[in-house]
């Protein structure tokens, strides 16, 4: 076996890359499961599964705060003073273009559900307050108007709408 | 680590670096250039694979603490989330808890080596009182880790272990009240261990890196036990010994994995699936294995102050070996004498280990005296009156003589050795536990046909849903199920109810929360996501309606419930992987209910008759009865396959993950049987060289 090794290059070198690849693939298994465990686990995902809210008892111009997933989300009922100012902008003033059509359901102009953490770095925004009938971030100033969208401030983009639809004109399944 | 460097960095970065902090020519020095004897057997290679299971506890316990809640309300239950629902929790759980065992067999396995070879002697006496140390720390570590799933016997073990403390003259009370930060084992007890087991592994690190410090100062002892003289005599670190060490790692790993995929139990205490209850002690308290021969000296002396003393002491006696055995010969392989008196200490070791799980009365505590004292004679009498008079064998004139003196390969005569004295010890040390969980003549169970059991088992889903039925309909009255949310019912490998099937029986459920914006508690239908509903609102109302006696949870109940198999037959279980205790005990259980109890018992007021319960005497009223649940698939609607189907049910309940365990751990078994036989032929390539 001696001999047979040292004048078998070829076969030598074979066993060794083998071994060296069979121990990497062990060894990168091995890494799998010590990552995986750092996603949600089962309880956390089934925790976010989505929720039904009642809207009845949100008068117009107010709004309510509801979390889901652990993210605070805007419900607000919108004056049609608020629907009007939405609409009437110009798109093209925008530093985010959207259609305030597009980020609310129609039939339902006056409701507007957004998700209340601001694009810029996280922090929650304040309803009605700022320049834009809106919501106003005190983190480092953005504003949004009364559709979400970022008017002003260094946030790059509208505040994000999460998936829901309406069960019922006075409820709506968020998620 | 020790002497100048031969490594010759290329010109440029490693240059650079090398200049300025030579790291890389220390490890080039430690583990590549360092040399090594060239005749070290097997045994040598545990030094690797304790240093693989230091790193594999280090991870694991670092991940699990991430999921882990250091509170004596969650602790429990933090475990258990974590095993059943974090992505591979079971898996990392399985093996931090089977690593301690393993690490701790490693570590006997290398202290007996360094025993039998001498390797504590001059100049290695450093070495090897840091090795005690590092033994010392890994036992207040395992001990420190055993109470955090603050299982029944976590918590009366940490308050067994801490009141040893008690027997200290004066200070003794006061030092444990300091332990406790209470009055009794309690929430800060937990915190602190928690604090202290985070920390001791990385205290062992560092003694570790001293004792690999010392090993290269020295250079290694070897089975001659003569120092190397020539080049001849040595080969490099790498690829020699790296090669071999790995080779006996991945060995290592194939044993180490049976118990993680196929054994998780079978080192563990089913007791310990039973929630810390401060006012119920289980009947029979015993240590983790790794303790038991101490744990035996403890008992074996009757004086409390004496016993610890005695107990601390035979650690101790450790650190003073090398000048107890002034020998100058190191290798038992040339002393006849003391060749023989290591035997029959490893003997007298494994002996007291098997005492250390029976109970403490009549011929076992007569026995454990005897060899208490056969311990401490070894140490104080027999080494140094050895060293005086022994007549050694004549020592080979290098190690390259002993190597050539006999070249056939000492492999299998290692692993023979191994297995039997890894057999012999297990074999005494668990017949010692089996015998101590026996607590008076029971009828013993008996054993099913399981779907589940052995290496490719699976659980039978229509069973499951039958058995889920039953409890539903019968059991659910009293019992809670608390660990099981309802959404597990359609989780892979369960019953494989469809989610609408477990949305449906969830929405069953009245589900109390809130408080809602009047701050009122309100009830709601139950959602997937959530627990089992309990039956009672708590343990005490669950105690008041049913005279007295609260009905255990369930979820664990299969796992938690154990007897003994008997000698030899749980050898036996351990190459058949039987770990249906549980399930057997659960069915026989519910089967083993009688009308009129046997002559000359006395049944208390309010119970019941069963032949299987530990006392006969029990509150539950039989639960089932023939005809009592209506199945829907055809399957006979008896007593005995209702006993089964939900016993199967609660085996799942406990072990949710059941098929993902042995699937993965087929998986491991096949890669490391190939990389294991790769490792081999290369080592063997290598070494061929060098012969
Ligand atoms: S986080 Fe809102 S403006 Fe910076």
């Amino acid at each position: 076996m001696t001999t047979e090794a040292s004048s078998d290059p070829t076969r030598r070198d074979f066993l060794y890359i083998a071994t060296g690849a069979v121990a990497a693939v062990g060894a990168a298994a091995t890494v799998w499961p010590l990552v995986a465990q750092m996603n949600p686990d089962a309880s956390t995902i089934a925790a976010g599964a989505p929720i039904q809210v009642d809207l009845a008892p949100i008068a117009s111009g107010q709004d309510i705060k509801v979390f889901w997933r652990g993210k605070p989300i805007y419900i607000m009922n919108r004056t049609a003073k608020q629907v009007e100012e939405a609409r009437a902008v110009e798109l093209s003033s925008l530093p985010d273009p959207a259609t305030d059509q597009d980020r609310t359901k129609e039939g339902h102009e006056q409701w507007l559900v957004v998700i209340g953490i601001c694009t810029h770095l996280g922090c929650i925004p304040i309803a009605h307050e700022g320049k834009y009938d809106g919501f106003f971030c005190p983190c480092h100033g953005s504003q949004y108007d009364s559709s979400g969208r970022i008017r002003q401030g260094p946030a790059p983009a509208n505040l994000p709408v999460p998936p829901y639809q309406f069960v019922s004109d006075s409820k709506i399944q968020i998620g | 680590m020790s002497g100048p460097s031969t490594y010759q960095p290329r010109p440029g970065v490693m240059k650079w670096l090398e200049d300025r902090l030579p790291i890389v020519g220390l490890v080039h020095s430690s583990f590549i250039a360092f040399p090594t004897p060239r005749n070290l057997n097997y045994w040598w290679t545990f030094g690797v694979i304790l240093s693989m299971m230091l790193v594999i506890q280090i991870i694991t316990g670092v991940v699990l603490a991430m999921h882990y809640t250091p509170h004596v309300d969650f602790a429990f239950t933090s475990v258990e989330a974590l095993v059943r629902d974090v992505n591979f929790g079971w898996l990392l759980r399985n093996t931090h808890a089977a690593g301690a065992s393993m690490f701790f067999i490693a570590v006997y396995i290398h202290m007996f080596r360094g025993l039998y070879y001498g390797s504590y002697k001059e100049p290695r006496e450093v070495l090897w009182i840091l090795g005690v140390i590092i033994y010392l720390l890994m036992m207040a570590t395992g001990f420190m880790g055993y109470v955090l799933p603050w299982g029944q016997m976590s918590f009366w073990g940490a308050t067994v272990i801490t009141n040893l403390f008690s027997a200290i003259p004066i200070v003794g009370d006061s030092i444990v009240t300091l332990l406790w930060g209470g009055y009794s084992v309690g929430n800060p007890t937990l915190n602190r261990f928690y604090s202290l087991h985070y920390l001791l592994p990385f205290l062992i690190v560092g003694v570790v890196i001293l004792h690999v410090w010392a090993v290269h100062v020295t250079g290694q002892n070897n089975p001659a036990g003569v120092e190397p003289k020539t080049e001849k005599d040595m080969v490099p670190f790498t690829p020699y010994a790296t090669m071999k060490d790995l080779f006996a790692a991945s060995v290592f790993l194939i044993f180490f994995s049976w118990f993680i995929f196929y054994m998780p139990n079978y080192l563990g205490d089913a007791e310990n699936y039973v929630q810390a209850n401060p006012g119920v002690t289980p009947p029979h308290i015993v240590p983790e294995w790794y303790y038991l021969p101490f744990y035996a000296i403890l008992r074996s002396i009757p004086n409390k102050l004496l016993g610890v003393v005695a107990m601390f002491g035979a650690i101790i006696v450790l650190l003073f070996l090398p000048w107890l055995d002034s020998m100058k010969v190191r290798s038992s392989r040339y002393r006849p004498l003391g060749k023989r008196f290591f035997w029959a200490f490893v003997v007298v070791c494994i002996l007291l280990g098997w005492l250390g799980g029976k109970p403490a009365e009549g011929i076992y505590t007569i026995l454990a005296r005897f060899l208490t004292a056969a311990y401490f004679a070894y140490f104080l009498i027999v080494l140094p009156l050895l060293s005086r008079m022994e007549k050694t064998l004549p020592l080979p004139n290098s190690i390259s003589d002993d190597v050539l003196s006999k070249s056939d390969s000492s492999l299998g005569k290692t692993v023979a050795s191994i297995a039997v004295v890894l057999g012999l010890a297990g074999t005494l040390v668990m017949g010692g536990l089996q015998n101590a969980k026996a607590a008076t003549e029971e009828n013993i169970p008996a054993s099913q046909q399981w779907s589940f059991a052995g290496p490719f088992g699976k659980y039978d889903r229509a069973q499951l849903q039958r058995g889920f039925k039953i409890y539903k309909e019968v059991c659910s009255a009293c019992h809670s199920l608390k660990l099981l949310a309802y959404r597990n019912l359609a989780d892979p490998g369960g019953p494989s109810f469809t989610p609408e099937q477990a949305a449906a029986v969830a929405a069953e459920a009245t589900v109390k929360d809130g408080p809602n914006d009047a701050g009122d508690m309100f009830d709601r239908p139950g959602r997937v996501a959530d627990r089992f509903v309990s039956p009672f609102p708590n343990e005490m109302a669950a105690r008041a309606a049913n005279g007295g006696a609260a009905p255990p949870d369930l979820s664990l109940m299969a796992k938690a419930r154990s007897y003994e198999r008997g000698f030899p037959q749980f050898v036996f279980d351990f190459f058949t992987q039987f770990q249906e205790q549980g399930p057997n005990y659960i069915a026989a259980l519910l089967q083993g209910f009688e009308d009129t109890p046997p002559e000359g018992f006395t049944l208390p007021d309010g119970s019941y008759y069963n032949k299987y319960f530990p006392g006969h005497s029990i509150k539950m009223p039989p639960p089932l009865s023939e005809g009592q649940v209506t199945f829907d698939d055809g399957s006979p609607q008896t007593l005995a396959q209702y006993a089964n189907d939900v016993s199967a049910f609660l085996m799942w309940a406990a072990e949710p993950h059941l098929e993902a365990r042995k699937r993965l751990g087929l998986q491991v078994m096949i890669f490391l049987l190939i990389l294991s036989g790769l490792l081999y032929f290369t080592k063997q390539r290598i070494w061929a060289d060098a012969h």
